[in-house]
């Protein structure tokens, strides 16, 4: 059986790893009126990105994956029971970012209450509620991937609900 | 489904957005926050040259990155007259939470009152007077001429005991050295009140008489004395669920150092379950005693101590009194004080007797002896640091049982020192500066009661609401709004007439038993139902604010935006009514008396601090405190050096004790004597019914409860105060998770939401305290202890279903709250 502590430490090592990026040139910060015209929608757009099979999932094993992009960490899950916001033919298929979204340490699943914790601050998440807190110091409930599954069974993530940890765009 | 705020991106701070230190104004332990703003129509970008990071913003950030914020940490909001955008973050900077945010603080930015975002829509933007049935919006000379004339009236035609006066004495929110001062002139200086209460209890005293009558300020350490300690010993608190960047930031330090956490609480709390995760569970000691017996487990563990010479006894013969009693129980002293010797005589207590008392055996009370004081194996002393909060303070005994506390700090030289401390964890920051209150008296006049016996006839309120947090608040509470309702219907009869025959109606209700009630706050309360004046007041942020955390230390929490509406600081408008005050009396003719309004040509809130507290300290001043920053300076200030002020890091580091004023500088020790239930009616209750009515906090609204009534984020997570139960007594009677429940004792009733908590103890119950729909207070008891300090821990009641959850409830998550790693 792994050890939660250390999946998530490790995870954490990688995670500032991928962050060494410098950063690119300069650029004007007063826009031409074209510019201006062209650019900016209100809101992001999100990808449609395809996380897994429906078969490739165990009741109550939590899968690891990313969304948007491969530095937002995720999990996503087959809790069992049908839960508010679920999808797949039981209506138990969630997905949640897995970055805490008080301080951004990295979660873990707990099967036995089915709930995502925070090592740094203990800080917990109930992933049958849709991420709501349930004790911490967060001050929003947990982001929430979108899920939609195909006819095929596959299952796409193709939004969010809340502002993901570490980045004030949750499409970078 | 758990609510979501569905914002997917935050505008970007720019680079050039202005800045400013911000004290978060909620909790005792003053989290350093920074404030930016930045006109609506610019914004920063992701390039490090665009925004107040300098890094690049399109790349994710790591772990405790500076450079991110939540949607909570975002408004909208008016300053200097213009909209402009606004970030309130942690500070990475500051040593008191070295960024870390708090589920309260990091929301303070969501919490401030905007036109443009609908935030706080609750404040009160302008004067209101009681007019034709409602409360009509007036302007500030309207409101203060109509208060003026009939407090000027009932003190002059009866005396200043016909004036009662609630108000807050403490810093942050709504107090801070600005306020304090201000409101203490117009009270204690131009007048002597003497009817004067505070916002938690019913009195105008302190809430650790004790420990100062021993000699030690109840602040006497520094936080880092968490991170230097063998041994936390913690009582009656919780500071992970409530000061909880103090935990985080320096207790959690701590433990990982190596330090042993004893914890003293009838429930395991969640401070518990974490530091066991910190700590290991083999460093954690819980005292699970029985409710209300503190004294008897102190006076056993100073007793263990004592007998096998664990004491410090450098220190208590250097800095401790030697000739045996040195203050005689009485009236205002609830215990004898003196030497240890002394009140050994009367604190002796085997560890057999308290475990058969207290419920917890007696080698777990031994072993809390050893953790404490035992000589390490090398026979250097045992560092112990001792921190309190309302478990005891508003416990059974306050006077002896604090005493009995701080009884075993200096037994074992455990004050004045690395590692040491016997300290209140404290409630908001404290901020008090004012003019002498001994006309008060000791005891104080127990206010509540004074006004239930239909006594004084104008009430001044200022940011305390006792209908939600008083004791035998239902009885208060019916009182209050039948004697108010009386000067409700006097105004409504008089209408139409001149301001003098109004002020002559509502004078005739208040002396056929009526009350005038003013009302200064930055909502409208619940016990503002009762009031015929309302002064909008602001808080900090929307003024310059001074005031001291649990550590002393002060800082200058500055000004970022306009007040809310025509509301203004509370040191402005005493001044306000203290010149209307001058010109009334003047009117009336009572010259004498309006000079003693004279003095509060104020401007500004700074003008109120130079007043009060620069006087008296005139080395701190508002430009220095602003160039000391989020880390300020710890009190009390000793001087001004190299451009910085010169603070206290801990007290008592001399071994001279001074709180008490005696001159000798030693400290006493209190004759501690165990007497079973102190105030009246408590064993009574006890005996009558099936369940401790506990009161407890909770981290996401401790001491900004008022400010949450809307919030969908608080109120998706408990939209009904709860009333945590085992599970098994909620079979017993019914009820499932979310049902709404009755507590019914002979004081009166209050309902709650049951929440499940199978780490309670059976027949015990834990509700919120202070909660605005739910209030907990009105099932306490009138008890009190001889200095007046209420025992709201100690109630006893009845519990009944009264409805199914409702829908709100029923999407609550009712999971354990201790982390599973």
């Amino acid at each position: 059986m792994k050890c939660n502590r250390l999946v998530d430490a490790g995870r954490r090592q990688f995670l500032r790893g991928s962050l060494m990026a410098t950063a690119g040139a300069a650029a004007a910060t007063v826009l031409t009126p074209e510019q201006a015209k062209a650019r900016a929608l209100a809101r992001v757009d999100y990808p449609a990105n395809r996380l897994a099979n429906i078969a490739d999932l165990m009741v109550n094993e939590p899968m690891d994956i990313s969304y948007p992009d491969a530095d937002s960490p995720g999990v996503l899950l087959k809790l069992g029971q049908a839960v508010e916001g679920g999808v797949g033919p039981e209506g138990d298929v969630v997905a949640f970012s897995v970055l805490c979204p008080h301080k951004g340490w990295m979660m873990s699943y707990s099967a036995a209450d089915k709930t995502l914790n925070c090592p740094g601050h203990h800080s917990r998440f109930d992933c049958e509620t849709g991420g709501q807190q349930v004790w911490g110091h967060a001050t929003s409930n947990l982001a929430q991937f979108t899920l939609r599954l195909d006819d095929s069974g596959d299952i796409y993530a193709d939004g969010v609900d809340e502002l993901i940890y570490g980045r004030l765009s949750n499409v970078l | 489904m758990a609510y979501k705020r569905q914002i997917d991106r935050l505008p970007i701070i720019p680079a050039d957005a202005q800045e400013f230190n911000v004290t978060c104004h909620y909790c005792i332990v003053g989290c350093g926050y920074k404030a930016y703003t930045w006109p609506m129509n610019r914004q920063g970008g992701t390039e490090p040259n665009q925004n107040k990071f300098g890094v690049d913003l399109s790349e994710q950030q790591f772990t405790e990155t500076e450079a991110w914020y939540a949607p909570s940490m975002y408004n909208v909001v008016r300053q200097n007259g213009k909209d402009v955008q606004l970030v309130v973050k942690p500070d990475v900077n500051c040593v008191v939470n070295s960024g870390l945010g708090s589920i309260r603080g990091a929301r303070m930015a969501e919490n401030r009152p905007s036109k443009v975002t609908g935030t706080q829509a609750q404040r009160l933007s302008d004067p209101m007077v009681w007019r034709n049935g409602v409360w009509q919006p007036t302007s500030w000379d309207d409101a203060l001429d109509l208060v003026a004339r009939v407090t000027a009236a009932v003190i002059t035609q009866g005396s200043e005991d016909d004036l009662v006066v609630s108000m807050f004495d403490h810093g942050g929110s709504a107090g801070g050295y600005e306020n304090t001062w201000a409101t203490g002139k117009l009270y204690f200086e131009s007048m002597k009140i003497k009817n004067a209460r505070m916002h938690n209890r019913p009195a105008y005293n302190s809430e650790v008489h004790s420990s100062r009558d021993m000699g030690l300020d109840e602040l006497n350490y520094a936080y880092e004395d968490y991170e230097l300690t063998d041994t936390i010993f913690m009582v009656g608190a919780n500071s992970m669920e409530t000061q909880t960047n103090l935990y985080l930031n320096h207790m959690v330090k701590g433990l990982q150092n190596g330090a042993r956490f004893i914890a003293v609480d009838p429930r395991r709390t969640i401070t518990i379950a974490s530091s066991e995760q910190f700590a290991g569970p083999e460093n954690v000691l819980h005292l699970a005693i029985a409710e209300g017996t503190d004294m008897v487990l102190f006076n056993a563990i100073l007793t263990h101590i004592v007998d096998n010479g664990w004491v410090d006894a450098e220190f208590i013969a250097n800095s401790t009194f030697q000739g045996g009693e040195a203050v005689a129980q009485d009236e205002a002293h609830p215990a004898a004080l003196g030497s240890l010797e002394h009140v050994m005589a009367t604190c002796r207590t085997t560890l057999d007797e308290a475990a058969e008392i207290c419920g917890v055996p007696a080698a777990d009370i031994a072993k809390a002896a050893e953790w404490i004081a035992q000589p390490k194996e090398d026979g250097s002393r045992r560092k112990c640091v001792t921190a309190y909060e309302k478990g005891i303070i508003w416990g059974n005994d306050n006077y002896r049982t604090v005493g009995a506390l701080v009884n075993i700090a200096l037994a074992t030289g455990n004050v004045g020192r690395e590692g040491g401390g016997v300290c209140r964890l404290g409630g908001h920051q404290e901020g008090y500066y004012r003019p002498s209150d001994a006309h008060v008296g000791r005891p104080a006049e127990y206010v509540d009661q004074y006004l239930v016996r239909g006594l004084g006839g104008v009430h001044h309120i200022w940011a305390c609401d006792h209908y939600k947090t008083t004791l035998n608040a239902s009885e208060y509470k019916r009182v209050h709004k039948r004697r108010s309702d009386m000067v409700k219907d006097a105004i409504d009869m008089a209408a139409g007439g001149s301001r003098a025959q109004m002020v002559e109606a509502i004078v005739s209700a208040i002396n056929a038993g009526g009350l005038f009630v003013v009302d200064v706050d930055i909502i409208h309360s619940q016990i503002g139902q009762n009031a015929h004046v309302i002064l909008p007041a602001c808080e900090a942020n929307e003024m310059n604010l001074t005031s001291m955390n649990g550590e002393r230390r002060l800082r200058l929490s500055e000004k970022y935006m306009d007040p809310f509406g025509n509301s203004r600081p509370d040191a402005l408008i005493a001044a306000g009514v203290a010149r209307n005050m001058e010109r009334v009396l003047r009117e009336m003719g009572h010259d004498a008396y309006a000079d003693q309004f004279k003095g509060y040509d104020w401007t500004t809130e700074e003008d109120s601090f130079m007043d009060g507290y620069n006087k008296g300290n005139p080395e701190v001043t508002y430009d220095r405190l602003r160039a000391m920053g989020n880390n300020g300076v710890q009190e009390p200030v000793t001087g001004f050096e190299n451009g910085a002020l010169v603070g206290t890091k801990r007290l008592y580091t001399d071994g001279v004790f001074t709180r008490h004023g005696r001159e000798d500088g030693k400290a006493l020790f209190c004759a501690a004597g165990w007497r079973g239930w102190q105030a009246p009616g408590k064993a009574r209750e006890q005996a009558a019914h099936r369940f401790w009515i506990n009161n407890v906090r909770a981290n996401i609204f401790w001491q900004n409860q008022f400010l949450d009534q809307k919030n969908d984020f608080v109120q998706d997570r408990y939209p009904h105060p709860f009333v945590e139960m085992h599970p098994d007594d909620m079979v017993d009677l019914g009820l499932n998770p979310g049902d709404l429940l009755e507590i019914v004792n002979d004081n009166g009733v209050t309902q709650g939401m049951a929440y499940p908590m199978p780490t309670l103890k059976r027949d015990t119950v834990a509700m919120v305290f202070g909660s605005p729909a739910g209030s907990q207070g009105n099932v306490v008891s009138p008890g009190v202890n001889e200095l007046v300090l209420p025992d709201y821990k100690h109630t006893w009641g009845s519990i009944r279903k009264i409805s199914d959850a409702t829908p709100a409830a029923r999407k609550v998550s009712f999971k354990s709250h201790e982390v599973v790693l």
